[in-house]
């Protein structure tokens, strides 16, 4: 970990994106998390997906809970507005900033103990109620800042560093997420930012709840042999169900698949996901399939990862409650406050 | 003969219908220009334990609780030897006298009406039998206390305009009572009603209903809450108002949002995330309810984030009294969470306050970026009062305190978000996506430097802290200042309340000149205290303080936060759940004295 300040000057001839604003422009201070953490590398995925989208920064905000992972929106998108809450409780802050100002774009991120743990009545019904926001879960299986105690997410077959056995089954978050409605659920590794940004840049581009459950080892409390959370197991037992591919709107699609073995889906801003099924049997848009997926492969000791669920019909939060399609936060006394002589009917209607 | 000057107590089962015939008996009465103090005593029940509606009728407008009943509705076999008991030597008993009942005083009139007899033969179906009991008392009552009939007839029309089915059917009952009790009974009874214009031009509505309608004014946009007695209805007349007065025009969207949130907890999150944002957003909660959101209150103290809260206090401690008001979250409030925090109370003491005080609570949570908790009761917030009518001043806008847009942000040098600019020590915040470059900064509840930076130096939260304590000072200026009482009689002797223990104060004094006892009243209407309240207590040699509670938690917090002498202050108090009577404030002070005074316990902690 390191607490110095980040050099401000860059290489003169760094890549701009649609925005003009180089890779630099996204990110943010130096991170304090331990030399090679996964919640860096999600950092970096984030960074790169924004500049990629050519997101303005200040369009949109960073909500956070308490943890290692909470920690981490001090490190990108120093131009957005964050909001470190407190534990477990960052699914209520968002769904009130998403009420006040729709417009905004919001990156949720959490931990497995803040999410599945403390948290987890608050991520289900903001998952229930369909926030319009990317909530990210970067999932290590262990409470890092407490010393390595075991998380909810941590496998019963998991063994903590001094060999401890866990008594209880883990909560899948992403097979949670999909029972819970949310209409985009993906699971990343933090080491394969090929299938992460990808993924990042397709649930910003969609409306509604996206949950992306990213294992994220901890170097200093989970990465040790008998862990099902290291970097190693990973590795060895990660089984991609699909391929995601980003295409914004009005990029045309070059390479060419054999006929099923792809899925276009066009996101709410127009630009479109496509998924190369590397099984061939997967369909993304039934929740009852994907959830047998996920299952089928827990049984065998490996891990679902891709876009496992995805449906644009759902609507988000603020069509649900048939809100103005103003941000709440833009209106003023004209639009907002009635005038005496409504109060005065009032008055009289109370006679 | 009395004159409008009496208490009528109606007995009934929970969920027979009663609450709406009740209702409709207290407005007759109110509309005939006759103050008026209704008030539901019920069980935390949805059918079948007994509840009481109490109305105070009072020409005098003393509209506090008074202990003894003049006249008795006992419909209720389950607590009918209690309602008998309640009864004032000399007062009536009215009951449905189709059932044989032993009534064992023989210092109380009886008026038995067989109501389920009169309504049997004219209803056939079985629960307009059981509904129209109720109407067919009140219509009795109509003719024992010689109430307009006129007036109640057009309520009736009014209230069932558009089903006007039901019209005749319940005119139908009143006359049936009616007439039975003008046939078998000397009426009126030497206790009555006439019309008066004592009223004015006042109105009649509970604080939870102002409450949700001053939010409506206040230009509250989020609400977000979790259903909890008695705070549930300052929701639900928010949603019920916005309805009326807050659907686009144009496209028949809603210029709000109201979230049933899955806890208290969610619900304040809701809260502080929308006010972060720049919407006005308030949840309104219950004893409970505060307790869950007091983690979140730190969070929204210590980062500076405006929030409203309507605590409709009821009887504590823990689950306790659900039903039954109290004025026991004083200190609960006043220190909500761990660490140094402190927050910003007011206290209304009626529904005009409970409407000017949430428009007042906005602007003053955006203006010093902090939670500002209104603290209502069950009595207020769950009980019609007679109250002066809303009124808003059109020339004043929304306070929406100190917020920085783009173009004032391309004109600092470095925006600090915690930077005691204005030596007011409130800083400057932004809302998210203000700006491309500037003004973004990192809200957290980890301890900060003036720049929103993590920081783990003890003088930078020091110095973060102490701008905290001087914001808070600042405060005491902006916050609604103390009443005074209108006779200011120079005494030794003063006297402090505060919430609805105002509607008993004025019958109180009256009572306390009877006994020649003079003393000078002062209302607190908020915290922090302003140095009024201090000079109060400073210039009278012994001070009263009311409370409605075991501890007296107002009188602690006086004795913390002020440089007084904490034996001056004599509490008051009273905590059955009950609303205070004049009665009960004027013995205790009397007692006190006369040098009986009862040591509470919470005298010896406070003066540690």
């Amino acid at each position: 970990m390191s607490y110095i300040a980040k050099p401000k000057f860059h290489h003169p001839n760094l890549p701009r994106n649609g925005l003009g604003l180089t890779r630099r422009d996204y990110e943010g201070a130096m991170s304090t998390l331990c030399a090679g953490c996964g919640h860096d590398s999600v950092s970096a995925a984030i960074v790169e997906a924004c500049f990629e989208l050519n997101l303005p920064a200040h369009k949109l905000a960073k909500m956070s809970g308490i943890g290692c992972s909470s920690k981490t929106p001090t490190y990108f998108l120093s131009k957005s507005h964050g909001f470190n809450s407190v534990h477990g409780r960052m699914p209520s802050v968002a769904t009130g900033a998403n009420l006040a100002n729709n417009e905004l774009k919001y990156i949720g991120v959490s931990g497995d103990g803040d999410t599945a743990s403390i948290g987890f009545g608050q991520f289900a019904h903001a998952v229930r109620r369909q926030v319009d926001m990317l909530y990210i879960v970067e999932n290590n299986g262990t409470y890092g800042l407490t010393k390595g105690q075991f998380s909810a997410t941590n496998d019963r077959v998991s063994l903590g560093r001094k060999g401890q056995k866990n008594a209880f089954d883990s909560i899948d978050l992403a097979a949670m997420a999909i029972q819970l409605g949310a209409s985009f659920v993906g699971r990343g590794f933090s080491g394969d930012k090929e299938q992460l940004v990808p993924m990042i840049k397709a649930a910003l581009s969609h409306k509604g709840f996206a949950f992306i459950d990213v294992i994220s080892p901890c170097v200093t409390f989970n990465n040790h042999n008998g862990s099902t959370k290291s970097f190693e197991f990973f590795r060895d037992n990660e089984r991609s169900i699909t391929a995601t591919d980003y295409i914004a709107p009005r990029e045309s699609i070059t390479a060419e698949y054999e006929e099923g073995s792809v899925i276009d889906v066009t996101l709410h801003d127009s630009s479109k996901v496509r998924l190369r099924k590397l099984d061939a049997n997967y369909d993304p848009s039934d929740s009852a399939a994907a959830l047998q997926h996920i299952m089928k492969h827990e049984e065998l000791g490996e891990v679902a990862t891709g876009l496992l669920y995805l449906n644009v019909e759902d609507t988000e939060l603020k069509e649900k409650m048939d809100m103005v399609n103003v941000p709440l936060n833009s209106l003023g006394v004209a639009e907002l406050r009635p005038d005496s002589n409504k109060l005065e009917s009032i008055n009289k209607s109370l006679r | 003969m009395i004159v409008n000057d009496f208490v009528i107590k109606f007995a009934n089962v929970n969920g027979s219908g009663s609450a709406s015939a009740n209702a409709l008996f207290a407005k007759a009465i109110f509309r005939m220009g006759v103050p008026v103090a209704p008030k539901n005593i019920f069980p935390s029940n949805i059918q079948g334990l007994p509840t009481w509606f109490e109305c105070r009728v009072n020409g005098n407008g003393y509209l506090g609780r008074r202990d003894g009943i003049d006249i008795m509705v006992a419909m209720n076999p389950q607590s009918w030897d209690e309602d008998i008991k309640a009864i004032l030597p000399g007062g009536y008993l009215l009951y449905d006298s189709t059932f044989i009942r032993e009534i064992e005083r023989d210092d109380i009139k009886t008026i038995g009406i067989p109501l389920t007899q009169l309504c049997n033969e004219r209803f056939t179906i079985p629960r307009e039998r059981q509904l129209f009991k109720n109407v067919a008392y009140v219509g009795a009552l109509t003719g024992l206390l010689d109430m307009d009939f006129d007036v109640i007839k057009g309520m009736i029309s009014e209230q069932f305009r558009g089903k006007d089915k039901l019209i005749a059917p319940n005119i139908d009952a009143l006359e049936i009572g009616r007439n039975y009790a003008l046939k078998y009974f000397d009426c009126p009874l030497d206790v009555r009603v006439e019309s008066s214009d004592a009223v004015g031009d006042q109105i009649l509505i509970d604080g939870n209903a102002a409450a949700g309608l001053g939010c409506v004014f206040a230009g509250a946009t989020v609400a977000a809450w979790y259903p909890i007695t008695p705070s549930t209805s300052v929701a639900e007349a928010f949603e019920s108002y916005c309805h009326k007065l807050r659907i686009d025009e144009e496209t028949g969207q809603k210029k709000f949002a109201i979230v049933q949130a899955e806890d208290e907890l969610a619900a304040i999150g809701m809260v502080i995330g929308a006010n972060w944002n720049g919407a006005r957003a308030f949840t309104a909660t219950s004893g409970p309810g505060i307790s869950l959101m007091s983690e979140f209150l730190g969070l929204a103290y210590f980062a500076e984030v405006p929030a409203v809260l309507f605590n409709i206090q009821r009887g504590g401690p823990s689950t306790g009294m659900p039903t039954r008001t109290q004025q026991s979250d004083i200190t609960a409030c006043a220190y909500a969470s761990h660490g140094d925090t402190k927050h910003i109370l007011i206290f209304p003491s009626n529904p005009t306050e409970c409407f000017d005080f949430a428009i007042e609570a906005f602007d003053l949570a955006e203006r010093l970026q902090t939670p500002v908790i209104i603290m209502s009761d069950l009595d207020l917030g769950m009980n019609e009062w007679t109250t002066k009518p809303f009124k808003i001043d059109e020339a004043r806008g929304f306070d929406r305190g100190k917020v920085l847009n783009a173009e004032q942000l391309d004109e600092v040098e470095r925006f600090g978000r915690y930077l005691d600019v204005d030596g007011d020590g409130i800083p400057y915040r932004t809302y998210p996506g203000t700006h491309p470059e500037k003004g973004a900064f990192f809200t957290r509840g980890t301890s900060h430097n003036e720049y929103a930076g993590y920081t783990e130096d003890g003088s930078v939260n020091v110095r973060v802290m102490e701008r905290l304590v001087h914001k808070f000072n600042t405060a005491k200026e902006l916050v609604p200042g103390p009443v005074f009482g209108q006779d200011r009689q120079d005494s030794t002797i003063g006297l402090l309340y505060f919430g609805t223990t105002a509607i008993s104060i004025p019958e109180a004094m009256e009572m306390l000149d009877g006994r020649d006892i003079k003393i000078d009243t002062m209302r607190i209407r908020a915290f922090p205290f302003s140095k009024e309240v201090e000079d109060f207590i400073d210039s009278h040699e012994k001070v009263f303080l009311v409370e409605q509670n075991r501890d007296a938690q107002l009188r602690a917090l006086l004795v913390n936060e002020c440089e007084i002498d904490p034996a001056k202050i004599v509490p008051v108090l009273n905590y059955d759940g009950s609303p205070i009577t004049a009665k009960c404030i004027v013995d205790l002070i009397a007692e006190a004295l006369a040098g009986n005074v009862k040591q509470v316990e919470s005298n010896t902690v406070a003066a540690e």
